[in-house]
């Protein structure tokens, strides 16, 4: 059974790992972001896997932890969308978020 | 007893990573974000439950069992969130499709 | 056992490769949500390695709050991103940074090539001492007993860090409310997050805390976990970030540091020497060390991800 969790972890974190050409593709932001969700959920689906195929309780929670995170991040970095293309978002809640940062606007000043 | 429930390892556990694979492909050929989301929820939310299902049998005690579920709840919960806030502005082009400045806030500056 | 080289090869690969490409992208958006992967890739490794504690760390600084801090840093840039493409380096600099980065990639292999066969280890002298220091867990008996200087400073050095950013505020602003904080408009989606999650990442944090004692964890991936909690609060707008002037915050970010230093002066008398624990009492002590480390560390942590203060009107509201 080891050996075919263990196989099974590594197709896993293949498959998502090829995924990564969305990251080098693009073209929008979003899709850079999916990639690598894709690859953080794999990632954590290869560590359970590869925990119980090797009996190292710790490995789950290494696998908690990156599920925990993981979603904290990609929350981040859809919320970071917008800004980070110094545009604002194209619809009418431009005006708090252009607003939010506040520290462009400061440095002009 | 053992073996039925490795075979229902080895089942699921192929399953998940079918839906991966699936999930991957997806992303990959899916010609616009909305369509790739889709992808990705199936590799997150069927992928990685198949995989939860299927070491479920394997590991020693309830607790280790529990937290293998709140691996999968916790990914559950924000592929649905990451889902709903992308979908919302799923079209935010790059920045280096067009590649100038817009008068933005702090543009004048420089 | 060729099955597993393979598959360590094909990660070492796919991790360089993606190195690369983050360096080589020029978009600053691109290339954090490419270093995010990177850690997330580099978690996966340290575990191949067998170095748990490790993978913890990078799982929980590498992919979360580095990635937020980065984004926030692409975020202040982007006006000014463009106008940097345009101005490259003539080709003579960038030769010479070429250059002296292969310098100190060859130097950093020479190192890891050279070293001695059986390479030099104080694994087994860490083993052997272990057990004075009541923990379970080499690495936390390392940290807190007998490198305890240096974790003392490592948690200090975080002050210094966060004064950095806050001394990038503008006058006016000083004492306010930080305002680096991605806030998206409000969704029932987000705010769900907010609430459900953070209960679960409390209990994962303190956790990591309490087994770090005997286990892989320990005080900093759960001050971590923490401080992720409090910034998701804050960005999806359930709370607002508190004025940086509060005494209440200011004495939550130097009260681990204080109590470490507090227990190690006091060992000069109950143990003779600085840091020392007296005996028969250091794991007590180490766990109160961490307990309050971790709440310093926590807060600092946060509070480097909210950014420099931006004034006390309410974020997302306009004046």
């Amino acid at each position: 059974m080891p050996e075919f969790l263990l196989g099974a972890a590594a197709f896993v974190l293949g498959t998502v790992a090829l995924g990564l050409m969305r990251l080098l593709r693009g073209p929008g932001h979003a899709d850079r972001m999916l990639s690598a969700q894709l690859l953080g959920t794999g990632g954590v689906g290869a560590l359970l896997l590869l925990g119980v195929a090797t009996g190292v309780g710790a490995i789950a929670e290494v696998a908690l932890l990156l599920a925990l995170l993981a979603a904290f991040a990609s929350v981040a970095f859809v919320s970071g969308i917008q800004r980070s293309d110094g545009r604002g978002p194209p619809s009418a809640t431009a005006p708090a978020a252009a607003d939010s940062p506040g520290e462009h606007r400061r440095e002009t000043a | 007893m053992r073996l039925a429930l490795d075979i229902l390892t080895i089942v699921a556990v192929s399953l998940g990573a079918i839906f991966f694979l699936a999930g991957t492909v997806g992303l990959l050929r899916f010609p616009d974000t909305l369509t790739r989301l889709h992808a990705l929820t199936k590799a997150d939310n069927l992928g990685l439950g198949l995989v939860v299902l299927g070491l479920l049998p394997q590991v020693s005690g309830p607790l280790s069992a529990l937290a293998l579920l709140a691996v999968w709840l916790l990914a559950l919960l924000s592929g649905s969130t990451v889902g709903q806030l992308l979908a919302g502005k799923a079209a935010v082009p790059d920045p280096d499709r067009a590649p100038t400045l817009t008068p933005g806030a702090g543009a004048s500056h420089d | 056992m060729t099955n597993a080289l393979i598959v360590d090869a094909a990660l070492a690969l796919l991790v360089l490769g993606l190195a690369l490409w983050v360096i080589a992208t020029r978009a600053a958006y691109r290339a954090v949500v490419g270093f995010v992967a990177y850690g997330l890739l580099m978690a996966i490794i340290w575990v191949r390695l067998a170095a748990v504690d490790v993978a913890m760390t990078e799982a929980a600084l590498g992919t979360g709050l580095t990635g937020l801090l980065l984004l926030g840093a692409a975020a202040r840039l982007a006006p000014y991103e463009t106008a940097e493409f345009d101005r490259r380096p003539g080709r003579g600099l960038r030769v010479l940074i070429g250059l002296l980065c292969a310098a100190v990639t060859l130097g950093l292999a020479a190192v890891v090539l050279l070293l001695p066969a059986p390479a030099p280890s104080l694994a087994s002298l860490v083993a052997d001492n272990l057990p004075p220091t009541g923990v379970g867990n080499p690495v936390t008996g390392v940290l807190l007993a007998h490198r305890a200087i240096d974790t003392l400073l490592e948690s200090v050095v975080l002050l210094p860090a966060l004064i950095g950013v806050w001394s990038v505020a503008a006058n006016p602003a000083w004492g306010g409310r930080p305002g680096s904080l991605p806030r998206p408009p409000a969704s029932s989606a987000l705010t769900l997050l907010a609430q459900v999650l953070p209960p679960f990442g409390i209990l994962v944090g303190i956790h990591l805390v309490w087994n770090g004692a005997d286990d892989p964890g320990g005080k900093f991936q759960g001050a971590t976990v923490l401080a992720a909690m409090w910034i998701l609060v804050l960005i999806a707008g359930l709370r607002e970030a508190p004025a940086l002037r509060e005494r209440r915050l200011r004495v939550l970010l130097v009260v681990g540091a204080l109590v470490f230093i507090g227990i190690g002066a006091s060992g000069i008398w109950l143990a003779g020497a600085f840091l020392a624990y007296p005996e028969g009492y250091a794991k007590p002590l180490i766990l109160a060390i961490e307990a309050v480390l971790t709440l310093s560390i926590a807060a600092t942590l946060g509070l480097l991800l909210a950014g420099p203060p931006a004034g006390d009107r309410p974020i997302g509201t306009t004046s």
